[in-house]
Parts: structure tokens; C-alpha cells; sequence
């Protein structure tokens, strides 16, 4: 064990340096939680033309550098904004919300009660006669709930009250545990996977 | 009226001199060397017209190493003194060797930097020796074909290896003398060679079994842009252990026994795979085995029994298979194509498995051991600079997970596997006691929780941390990751913005002090040579800094440049010619340096204009479509 060495906080990316970074605006894309990926994935693409390292490879050091740089962070950029729970985060942050202040536990019962049902049923899969499609209706079941979560999301963004960004932050704390639950999910379907060779 | 353009003195009127440039592969089992030649990229032979280097060497006292062929011929004669299969001890342990070693019939002696050393009857040798010996040979072989000095290289690599056989992988180029423009990985090399990105979009997947590597990676294609969304595989496993297999049965037949001596078993192994290699086409092949009694034993090896032997193996490569595509977030059916590289794609069971796993017929129309050279010289042709208007762009990604240790020997990942690269990640640390001045970080890869379970990369020591009270401090450690996939870790503490100083402790690899002692070492560096070459290099260097900054300042100099900025940049570009005239290679490497602070600005502007530029096309040309 290194000495003295304490985790402060989670791993932040490289470039947000300044709390302004805006990978909306990196890309030219108008900020909202709605997100054309078509759009994203050709500003992606040029961008990555633009400033990839490849472009540079015959350059002096300090514009590879460089490039090496902006291509990191468009890659950060890219990822941020591809994925709804990133995303979300990332507008809470840039509209001002201090996501130090993310609730971390939900009150919201029903949502408890339906994640201990299906943390149940995730338990029960090895019991099952056909457990890949157990996996596949827990998976459905959760994707349908991100849908729900999702369309609440987009209203929130829209309307962006205190009231709205709160009610933001709850909702991308229950995706992060539909997250968990989907990654659990991953991890036992490839363990199940690999017992079948 | 035009005025006369007339070119300084020295200055070459040509806009574009073809650089030379070559693409490599570095195999267990092979190498190969391919270059772009009239625009057609192809390997190049020896004199004997031979494609094909084997990645054997051979060590005598007081001599120079043999490579290849002749070297191969004396493996069963002289087994402790000739090479073979040396990328798979590339970037590995001592612990490791003893997991592999005992299937590799060699000598080991811990080295100094926690990497196993070869002995042979020329000295203890390091696996980046070895392997700067076979691509000093492809170099030269490269050199002689295309008539002139090559200007870079791209190596390949698996792409599984992690960072320090990476980072073995480039200190060998280094160690031949050259200058590694890019690590590639082999599958996306192969998709390159095909060509893929001409015409085709979709999803594609590339098997790629080596000698003892294997690879499978799964990438989208869409309008020249090859992205790898991700990619497994096994650095321990490829047709080396299906010569074994069938030598452990050959061992029961003839009843020669596990502690027969290196010569013998070399032998095996070879009879074993020329055997493997018949059954390709053949359904039932003779083999005749020599034993050192000089009895000789005479049988058949039929394809059902090589299936049955083989048949765990290929097995074996289908998990990381399956880990691909659910890392890609995709079916077996979402794959329009299946490509195979790699000599032992040729093992009629592998194409059988592969072709039932994907639902695909495996294209197999480029010879699968060139496959991965011709793609390397097209990203080689491409990184010189030689197609400037090439659409190409390879997005490939980091294999294995990045993270330190944590309490507890825990490891918390800072970048997870898949990742494209090149890619930045932070992390801050504060100190633990009161003064503090220095802590360690211990930098892993691999997707387990305990560190015991991941592989060491390396240990960072952060020096200058101002004296605060515990806790305090804020260090801000960067983990960047380079096209190449090589980890650089720097650190700044924020409070006072003070830069700590780092002292890594390569796990596996060589420290930089260590790579200068080889190259001064190394024959081809002896004393006399060396400062003319480091001369040669700095002038080299200085000719294309020189040459990019010319072509920049009469696209956008007056543009982005106040008169002001650009005397300060003129100045320094004078400075470099004229240092770039004389004799002393520090003087050119300051001089560059000097350029390079003085334009840091402009450069830092154009590389802002032109992300710009590309935006501002996009906006116009959806507002034209809408």
C-alpha cells in the first residue's frame, strides 16, 4: 500500500480544468437533453479529422501535443455526451447545479420497492430453467423504467426551475442505480456464458 | 504581374518529397516488413525473394547475431542459443517466465528491472534486445529495397498487449534506430490492408490468431473512419500451443518423456508443426520422429485427431469473442463481416468455429500472414505525410482497464477498457500526514478488483509536495494515454501550482537510463558513430520542423499573426538554420526548442481555427439541407 495516499474524489476528466467546459458547445450542438446522436456522431467524426494525432504525426512535438490534448478531450466530449446519464449530469452542471449536493439515497418508496424486486429476480436467474431469458426480461424491465426516467428528464431540462433541476437530480440518481443493476446484469450473463463452454 | 518564386539556398523547391516509409510486423512465429511502393502497398522480400523473416535469433560468442532462416536451422542443434517466440516474454515478468518459461526452452536470469534476461553464449540478453535485432534486420532489408534511409515506422502490436509489452514493443524500435510513428494494432491493421473503409460501412469483426497472440476486435466503419468499439483477447495463446498440444501427443506415441533434452523436444515441436501445417489441406499426414537413441518412430496424424487436440484452443478464443461483442453492445448478428488474420487462421477447425460463432463465411482473400504488414505501410504511407488528402482515420482504443491501488490492495479504475484513445483522465490526492512531502502511486491494468489479480505497470513517486497540513494538499495526477495506447502520468499540486516531480519504476519494462546505456552499447552505435548520428537526427529533426513551419506561416501566417508575434517567429526559425549548418547536435535540439516555444501560441490558434472551420462547415451545410 502506497503511503499516504488518499482518494479525494472520483476520477474527473483531464480537460475540466475550468468549471466551463461545454461539450455542447465543443460540438456545436444546442444544449438540451434531447440529442440527435446521427448529428453528433458526423461532428464527432469531423472533429476526430481535424485534430486527430494522426493528422500530426510528422509535426514538431509541441503541436502533437496538442492535438493529443484536443483529441482527449472530444473523446471525453463525445462519451458525455452520448450517454443519457453523463449527459444529464453534465447539464446539471452547466446550469449552475452543485453536483456535490446529487442526493445520494431516495425516499421515493416505490422505486425501492421495485429495485429490491428486481434485484430479487436477478438473484433467482440461476434457478431458472431458461436463465439467458430471465436476464433478457430483467434487462427489458429496466429499459422500459430509463425510457420513463428519460422523458421526465427532457421535460426537466426544458423548463430548468430550481424545482425542475432537483427533480433532475433524483431522477439521474435512480439511473445510476438502473445502471448498476444493468452492469450486474452484463457481468452475470457473461459469467453464465462462460460456464456453458 | 507574378513574381518569380526563387527558394532559399538548400531549400528544396519540390512541395512534397516522398518519404520513406515502412510498416511492420513484429510476430511470434514471423516478421514481415511492407511498404507503399508506386502507390501499391506490398511486402518486401530478401535477396532470396523471401517474404516471410522468421522471428528467430541466433547468439554466438564474438559474433553477430543471425536472424531468420539460418537461425531457424540451427534451433534443434544449438536450442539455448537460438530465439525463438521472443514476443511472448515482451514486457513480462520474471514471475511470468516461470508461468510461460517452462514451454520455452531457454536459460533465464533475473535482469535488474524486474525483467527476465536470456542467456546465451553472447551474454545475458533482454526480450527488447532480441526483438531490436529482428527489426534491425527488416530495417535493413527495407532500406536496401527502397534505396534510402527509411523516415518512420509503424510496429504492430496485439491488440490485448497491455502497456509494457507496448512500451517493450517501441524501446526495441528504438533500439534498431527507428523512429516509431505509430503503434498499430494488428486487427486494425487488417482492416486497413482491406480496405474496408473504401465503399463498405457496417460492423465488422477481425479474428486474428498469431503464433501466441490473439486478438478479436469488433469495429464500425463509416465514411473512412475505422472506429474499434472493442477488443479482447488472450497475449498468451495462439498456434504455438497447438504445436504443443500436438507434441504432447507425439510424446505418448513415441514415449519420449517431458525431461528429454532442449534439442529433442525442439525437434517435436517443429515435426508437430509441419504436421498442423499439412492438415490444412491434407486430411491424414506422415510424421517421423528421430528420438536421441537414434531410434525413429513412424506414424500418421489425421485431421480428426488434430481437431480433437486443437479443439479446446479454439474454444478458448471464443470467449473473449463473446466479451467483445457484449463490450460493443452487439449481437453475433449485427457482424456483416468476419475477417481472419494470422497463420493459425489457416487450422481448417478455426475457420469451421469462427464461420458458426459469427453465422459468416470469413473472408480470407489477403494472405493472412501478410495482412497485417500491408495495413501497417498504408498507415505508414498515410503518417509521413504522403497522401495528405487521404480521408483514413483509425479511432482505436485502449484494451485493458487503467487504476491504482488503493487501501486495502484495491484496485479503482481511472479508465475502463474500451476507451477510445487517445484519452485524459484526472484524479486528486490530498496527503495523509502533517508536512508531507512525497507519495507513491502504484499504476495497474486489468479488469480485477485486487491489485494481486492486475498486472503492475508501475511505480510513480511524487517528490516536492509543498509541507501543509494533512489533507490540504490537492494533487491533481493526469493519466494520459497516447495513439499509441502508452500511459504518461503527470502531477501538479493546485493549492500552490507547484509541478511534483515523478519517478517512475517501470514493473517490467526498461528505464530510459537503461535504453541509452543499450543504444551505446549496441555495435551499431559505437563511440565514434554515435554523435554523428544523434548529429544526422537533430538535422533530420530540424529540416521537418523547419519544413511544417514554412508551409503553416504562407497558409494562415499573416492571417493569425501580428508583425510583432511573427518577427519572434522568424527570429527563432533564423536561429534554427543557422545552428542547423554547424556541427553540434545540442545546439540544433535548442535551437528546436526555441521554435517551438516561440510559436506555441500560433500553433495553439491554427489548431483552434481549423476546429472551427470544420464546425462552421457542418452549420452551413445542415442549414443548407433543412
Amino acid at each position: 500500500m502506497p503511503c499516504g495516499l488518499q482518494a479525494r474524489k472520483q476520477s474527473v476528466p483531464a480537460m475540466a480544468t475550468h468549471a466551463s467546459t461545454d461539450h455542447f458547445e465543443r460540438f456545436g450542438i444546442p444544449r438540451s437533453f434531447d440529442m440527435d446522436l446521427g448529428v453528433l456522431d458526423s461532428r464527432y467524426r469531423e472533429l476526430q479529422r481535424t485534430v486527430h494525432p494522426d493528422r500530426f504525426a510528422s509535426a514538431g512535438e509541441a503541436e502533437r501535443r496538442l492535438s493529443m490534448q484536443q483529441t482527449s478531450a472530444i473523446n471525453e466530449g463525445y462519451q458525455t455526451l452520448k450517454d443519457p446519464l453523463r449527459r444529464g449530469r453534465h447539464l446539471l452542471e452547466l446550469s449552475g447545479y452543485n453536483l456535490g449536493d446529487e442526493p445520494h439515497t431516495t425516499r421515493d418508496t416505490a422505486f425501492l420497492m421495485e429495485q429490491m424486486e428486481l434485484r430479487e429476480s436477478l438473484g433467482e436467474v440461476r434457478g431458472n430453467s431458461d436463465p439467458f431469458a430471465a436476464l433478457e426480461n430483467i434487462m427489458d424491465r429496466i429499459a422500459e423504467d430509463i425510457v420513463t426516467l428519460q422523458s421526465q428528464l427532457r421535460e426537466n431540462f426544458e423548463r430548468a426551475s430550481v424545482a425542475d433541476l432537483e427533480a433532475a437530480a433524483s431522477a439521474l440518481m435512480k439511473m445510476q442505480f438502473y445502471r448498476r443493476l444493468q452492469e450486474e446484469v452484463m457481468d452475470l450473463e457473461a459469467a453464465l456464458e462462460d460456464e456453458l463452454v | 504581374m507574378a513574381l518569380l518564386q526563387i527558394s532559399e539556398p538548400g531549400q528544396s523547391t519540390a512541395p512534397h518529397q516522398h518519404r520513406l516509409a515502412a510498416g511492420i510486423d513484429l510476430g511470434t512465429t514471423n516478421s514481415l516488413v511492407a511498404s507503399v511502393r508506386s502507390g501499391t502497398a506490398d511486402t518486401l522480400p530478401d535477396a532470396e525473394g523471401r517474404h516471410l523473416l522468421p522471428s528467430v535469433v541466433r547468439y554466438q560468442a564474438g559474433q553477430a547475431p543471425v536472424v531468420g532462416v539460418a537461425a531457424l536451422a540451427a534451433a534443434v542443434t544449438d536450442p539455448l542459443n537460438t530465439i525463438a517466440s521472443i514476443k511472448r516474454l515482451m514486457g513480462r515478468g520474471i514471475e511470468d517466465v516461470r508461468h510461460i518459461g517452462t514451454s520455452l526452452p531457454y536459460e533465464f536470469v533475473p535482469g535488474s528491472s524486474g525483467m527476465p534476461l536470456l542467456h546465451t553464449a553472447a551474454g545475458n540478453l533482454s526480450p527488447v534486445e532480441v526483438s531490436a535485432e529482428i527489426l534491425r534486420t527488416l530495417k535493413n532489408r527495407a532500406e536496401q529495397t527502397l534505396g534510402g534511409e527509411l523516415q518512420g515506422v509503424v510496429i504492430t502490436v496485439p491488440a490485448y498487449f497491455d502497456d509494457a509489452q507496448r512500451q517493450a514493443t517501441r524501446d526495441a524500435g528504438r533500439l534498431a534506430g527507428l523512429n516509431v510513428m505509430r503503434l498499430l494494432n494488428e486487427p486494425t491493421a487488417a482492416a486497413v490492408a482491406y480496405g474496408l473503409d473504401k465503399g463498405s460501412e457496417g460492423i465488422i469483426a477481425i479474428y486474428d490468431l498469431g503464433g501466441g497472440t490473439f486478438d478479436i476486435s469488433v469495429l464500425r466503419l463509416n465514411r473512412g473512419v475505422f472506429e474499434v468499439m472493442s477488443t479482447a483477447g488472450d497475449s498468451a495463446l495462439g498456434g504455438d500451443d497447438m504445436d504443443r498440444a500436438v507434441a504432447g501427443w507425439l510424446m505418448q506415441q513415441t514415449g519420449i518423456e517431458d525431461d528429454a533434452g532442449h534439442g529433442q523436444l525442439r525437434h517435436l515441436l517443429q515435426e508437430a508443426r509441419s504436421a498442423k501445417e499439412a492438415l490444412t489441406t491434407e486430411t491424414s499426414t506422415p510424421v517421423c520422429i528421430e528420438r536421441d537413441d537414434g531410434t525413429r518412430w513412424e506414424g500418421e496424424l489425421s485431421r480428426e485427431v488434430l481437431n480433437q487436440l486443437v479443439a479446446p484452443l479454439v474454444e478458448k478464443t471464443l470467449l473473449p469473442c463473446r466479451r467483445a461483442l457484449r463490450d460493443a453492445g452487439v449481437r453475433a448478428a449485427d457482424i456483416g463481416t468476419v475477417v481472419m488474420v494470422g497463420g493459425s487462421t489457416r487450422v481448417p477447425l478455426v475457420r469451421e468455429r469462427v464461420a458458426a460463432f459469427f453465422d459468416a463465411e470469413p473472408m480470407v482473400d489477403i494472405d493472412p500472414d501478410k495482412v497485417v504488414a500491408v495495413g501497417a505501410a498504408i498507415q505508414a504511407d498515410i503518417l509521413a505525410g504522403n497522401k495528405p488528402d487521404d480521408e483514413m482515420l483509425l479511432l482505436d482504443v485502449i484494451p485493458l482497464s487503467l487504476g491504482i491501488e488503493t487501501m486495502g490492495g484495491l484496485t479503482e479504475k481511472i479508465i475502463p477498457r474500451n476507451t477510445t484513445i487517445p484519452t485524459a483522465r484526472a484524479q486528486e490526492f490530498t496527503t495523509f500526514k502533517d508536512g508531507q512531502t512525497a507519495m507513491s502511486l502504484h499504476v495497474v491494468q486489468g479488469e480485477r478488483e485486487l491489485v494481486e489479480n492486475c498486472r503492475s505497470l508501475a511505480r510513480f513517486e511524487l517528490h516536492d509536495i509543498p509541507p501543509m497540513v494533512a489533507g490540504a494538499a490537492r494533487i491533481r495526477v493526469t493519466f494520459q494515454v497516447d495513439a499509441d495506447g502508452l500511459l504518461n502520468v503527470t502531477a501538479e499540486e493546485e493549492t500552490q501550482g507547484v509541478k511534483s516531480s515523478i519517478e517512475v519504476k517501470p514493473s517490467y519494462g526498461l528505464s530510459d537510463g537503461e535504453i541509452e546505456t543499450m543504444l551505446r552499447d549496441s555495435m551499431e552505435y559505437a563511440e565514434d558513430d554515435r554523435d554523428a548520428r544523434r548529429l544526422r537526427e537533430e538535422q533530420v529533426e530540424a529540416d521537418r520542423v523547419l519544413e511544417a513551419l514554412r508551409a503553416a506561416l504562407k497558409i494562415d501566417g499573416e492571417e493569425l499573426l501580428s508583425a510583432g508575434e511573427r518577427e519572434v517567429i522568424d527570429a527563432a526559425a533564423l536561429s534554427l538554420e543557422a545552428a542547423r549548418s554547424g556541427r553540434d547536435y545540442r545546439a540544433i535540439k535548442a535551437a528546436i526548442a526555441a521554435v517551438e516555444q516561440a510559436c506555441s501560441g500560433y500553433v495553439e490558434r491554427r489548431m483552434n481555427t481549423s476546429i472551427s472551420k470544420a464546425m462552421a462547415g457542418h452549420a452551413v451545410d445542415e442549414f443548407k439541407s433543412q
